[in-house]
């Protein structure tokens, strides 16, 4: 977050003047649960993708590389809709999918 | 001066005649007894083709303010009327259009709020909104809400105020009663508002803006303290549009009107229609003697309570005559005599006059000249002995 300002420096009404400026406001700090992802067994089939409502899951080259947690809000929405199952998740160590929510820490 | 034709029309005529010469790019509103009689008119001028406005009939008056905030930000200049629950239903979005900083012009012709249901005049509905943010600007006949529609357009979209103003009129005594009304030429009106250029519009895709975005803890504060720098700014730009519209016209304005105020040492203070009955009372009381004179106010919001004080400090008793009541505030008295009392604490230096409330015209209870007479003789009796019995009275109650 940026330096906060007064109130004779910033636009009125409320307005936010330049394009694109959400990705600032760090709204993962809101977060009570994390997504947590299985790499190895990710087959990238995009689903978690489509449905994240934050846009906060990272793709490059068609690939998922990971989530961004400065703007995951922890909602489980990628980890309910993961339709891949593992039965020993790397991180958790638990059955499940591929991406399981985990206690912030 | 620019060259007038003399019209026989109500208030209501008189605002659409206003709305037509202004052409806004967007009306959007629902019918309502009183106002009804206002879009009704304005939307046949649409049918007509005598405007280019888009008209929005929407599903309620919810819809309408959404509609406007909605067109404003969009970067038209945007119109809309109602009264009474309309108001109330707007709630909501009457906030946001003032916290938006969206210069809509809404004509409000003034209805008492239900319970009981009530379609005459009082001003219970636009009083509710004096804390939203909006400007108010009160008229006393179908002339001055013509003219006030006018320049509402020119005080809201001033480069300092960007704020939406709220004009009233009382209804039907001023919305259904037919006056003289003087009506400018169309392209005298057109000159005097100019073209509408929006500081910041939503259409302005090369430079893409975000309106209505939230603000917490961090920012909302910083916000709503602009609110109030810019409604600081509003009474000189309401006397520098009022004289060049009397320059225009012959008609000032400024930010009330005072009558033989000069010497006066009882003063009645009234808003709207009943000033006109008020002051064929004090007209009547001079040629007994009697030191009186009135003071209507036209901008009550913001509350020009500094010049009031000035206005007010010399005399010995002020007699409010409030048209609703703030129920719950200091011995029920209604908001008018609120902000009096408040400007005299604020600005009289430790002085102040006797200063008393009534209560008149709920629900388009008719105020007579002999009722003014009474209250006024229990205003000399103050001024004579300093002896205030009750703080509220009441005109025209059983």
């Amino acid at each position: 977050m940026a330096e906060l300002k007064g109130w004779k420096e910033i636009p009125i009404g409320g307005m936010v003047l330049e394009p694109g400026s959400s990705i600032e406001y760090i709204t993962g700090t809101w977060r009570s649960m994390r997504p947590v992802r299985d790499e190895e067994k990710c087959t990238h089939c995009m689903i978690c993708w489509v449905y994240c409502p934050d846009s906060a899951i990272i793709v490059e080259d068609g690939r998922v590389k990971g989530i961004d947690y400065d703007h995951c809000k922890g909602c489980g929405i990628c980890a309910l809709e993961c339709p891949v199952k593992v039965e020993k998740h790397a991180i958790t160590g638990k059955p499940g999918k591929v991406i399981q929510m985990v206690e912030e820490v | 001066m620019a060259k007038q034709i003399v019209k026989a029309l109500d208030g209501a005529a008189a605002v659409a005649e206003a709305m037509r010469q202004i052409d806004p790019d967007v009306v959007a509103a629902y019918p309502i007894t009183p106002q009804t009689a206002i879009v009704q008119t304005f939307s046949q001028f649409v049918a007509d083709g005598l405007v280019g406005t888009e008209f929005i009939p929407v599903e309620s008056e919810h819809a309408a303010m959404s509609a406007c905030v909605g067109a404003a930000a969009a970067g038209g200049r945007v119109m809309t009327a109602t009264a009474a629950n309309g108001l109330a239903l707007m709630w909501e979005v009457v906030y946001i259009a003032a916290s938006m900083r969206l210069p809509i012009v809404m004509s409000v012709v003034n209805r008492a709020l239900s319970a009981p249901l009530n379609i005459h005049c009082d001003h219970s509905d636009s009083m509710g909104a004096r804390d939203s943010g909006w400007i108010q600007i009160f008229s006393e006949n179908p002339q001055e809400a013509y003219d006030n529609t006018i320049q509402a357009i020119r005080i809201a979209e001033h480069p300092d105020v960007l704020l939406p103003v709220m004009s009233m009129q009382d209804g039907f005594i001023t919305g259904h009663g037919v006056e003289r009304v003087e009506v400018l030429e169309d392209q005298a009106v057109k000159d005097f508002i100019g073209e509408y250029t929006p500081k910041y519009s939503l259409l302005d895709i090369d430079n893409p803006k975000t309106f209505g975005a939230w603000a917490f803890y961090d920012y909302y504060f910083e916000f709503k303290r602009q609110q109030t720098e810019a409604l600081s700014k509003v009474p000189k730009v309401v006397e520098e549009v009022g004289q060049e519209y009397g320059k225009l016209t012959g008609r000032y304005y400024g930010l009330f009107d005072p009558f033989e105020m000069d010497d006066a040492e009882i003063a009645i203070v009234v808003l709207s229609s009943a000033a006109g009955t008020a002051r064929t009372v004090v007209r009547k009381l001079r040629k007994e003697g009697v030191k009186i004179g009135l003071l209507k106010p036209r901008l009550y919001r913001p509350f020009p309570g500094k010049e009031i004080v000035e206005l007010l400090k010399d005399v010995k008793v002020v007699g409010v005559m409030d048209r609703s009541i703030a129920f719950g505030s200091i011995e029920g008295c209604g908001p008018l005599y609120l902000d009096i009392c408040a400007s005299f604490f604020t600005y009289g230096n430790g002085k102040a006059p006797k200063v008393v409330d009534y209560i008149f015209g709920l629900g388009g209870r008719d105020i007579l000249p002999e009722q003014i007479e009474g209250m006024v003789r229990e205003l000399i009796h103050i001024a004579e002995t300093g002896e205030v019995k009750q703080v509220v009275g009441y005109l025209g109650l059983r």
